[in-house]
């Protein structure tokens, strides 16, 4: 769900930016709290694979595509923050090294996928866990729900950017989005659901949520 | 250490599913781009950049014939950049704002 240029009103974009660039402001001072010596090397990894996933459209239904946005993977990892920190970084690499997104959009691109995808996610996710974590499954659970849930809320807020800017109505745009984001939510669920699954049986140390803390 | 081991085994992943993977990704239009035709305002986007001098646009190494490479080697690049990026930035990040609470 990158923006392209050309999508989204001179306002709606200027709007964005100050929005996204404040919450860059104020990750890139607190983020560095949240991080433990490994978690360091695994911003690292963690961008990377969120890069390459996002290379990997996969087909859905009827001539479309959907790929992996991992914003809640990142927040599951490394906190909300970190999250953010991470799709910051990719999104931005994408818009100027890789023409993936607009310039004009990339504080659009930026809050849906990085605050609601990555911060907000994360909240949801431990709104969720405190409901179902019990349990590896209720664990497990939580991170899929979630991961539905940030395609679902941040292809919903894109559809309404989108509406806003006057570029189509509401009443069409956002049952489309809505919709075709369904479908490739579910994708989004089962592949952040079996990489932290992965990662908890290798090296539960490296969740920032750790399932025995959920449990306690 | 194991530290290291499951870094450079989660880098290696990822630069496998960039290189190997990503030239056998779908070509069809994405969620938004096919909602954007569907709905009639995908014209928008189109012949108009505001930023024009992407090294790699389109995820497809300049200069190479084969598109399959081409686009192995824009995710080889883009993967390695990422993850140096991140590193960078999360070095830079804990030794200046570790704030006293990092464990």
């Amino acid at each position: 769900m990158h923006i392209p240029d050309g999508f989204v009103s001179t306002e709606l974009s200027v709007a964005a930016f100050a929005i996204s660039g404040l919450a860059a402001a104020v990750a890139l001072k607190k983020a560095g709290k949240d991080l433990g010596e490994k978690q360091v090397p695994l911003l690292g990894v963690t961008a990377a694979f969120v890069f390459a996933a996002q290379m990997m459209n996969f087909p859905v239904l009827g001539g479309t595509s959907g790929h992996f946005m991992g914003a809640v993977l990142a927040s599951v990892l490394l906190g909300p923050l970190n999250a953010f920190i991470v799709m910051l970084l990719v999104l931005s690499i994408q818009c100027f090294g890789f023409a993936d997104g607009g310039l004009t959009a990339l504080g659009l691109n930026v809050f849906n996928m990085g605050v609601i995808g990555g911060i907000i996610g994360y909240y949801m996710f431990r709104g969720i866990l405190a409901v179902s974590g019990k349990s590896k499954n209720g664990y497990a659970f939580a991170v899929g729900a979630a991961s539905w849930l940030s395609i679902m809320l941040a292809s919903s807020v894109c559809a309404f950017e989108i509406a806003l800017s006057g570029t189509a109505p509401l009443k069409v745009v956002l049952p489309a989005m809505a919709g075709i984001h369904a479908l490739i939510g579910v994708g989004e669920a089962v592949i952040t659901v079996s990489v932290v699954s992965l990662v908890a049986g290798v090296r539960p140390d490296m969740l920032h949520t750790r399932i025995a803390e959920a449990q306690a | 250490m194991k530290k290291f081991g499951f870094v450079t085994i989660g880098l290696l992943f990822a630069l496998a599913i960039a290189i190997f993977a990503s030239p056998f990704a779908s070509s069809f239009p994405d969620g938004l781009e096919w909602v954007a035709e569907q709905t009639g305002f995908l014209h928008l986007s189109e012949g108009y950049a505001a930023w024009t001098k992407s090294p790699v646009p389109d995820y497809e190494m300049p200069g190479i014939g084969n598109p399959a490479v081409a686009t192995a080697l824009a995710g080889l690049a883009g993967t390695l950049a990422v993850f140096l990026a991140g590193l960078g930035l999360a070095k830079l990040m804990k030794s200046g704002k570790s704030g006293g609470s990092a464990a």
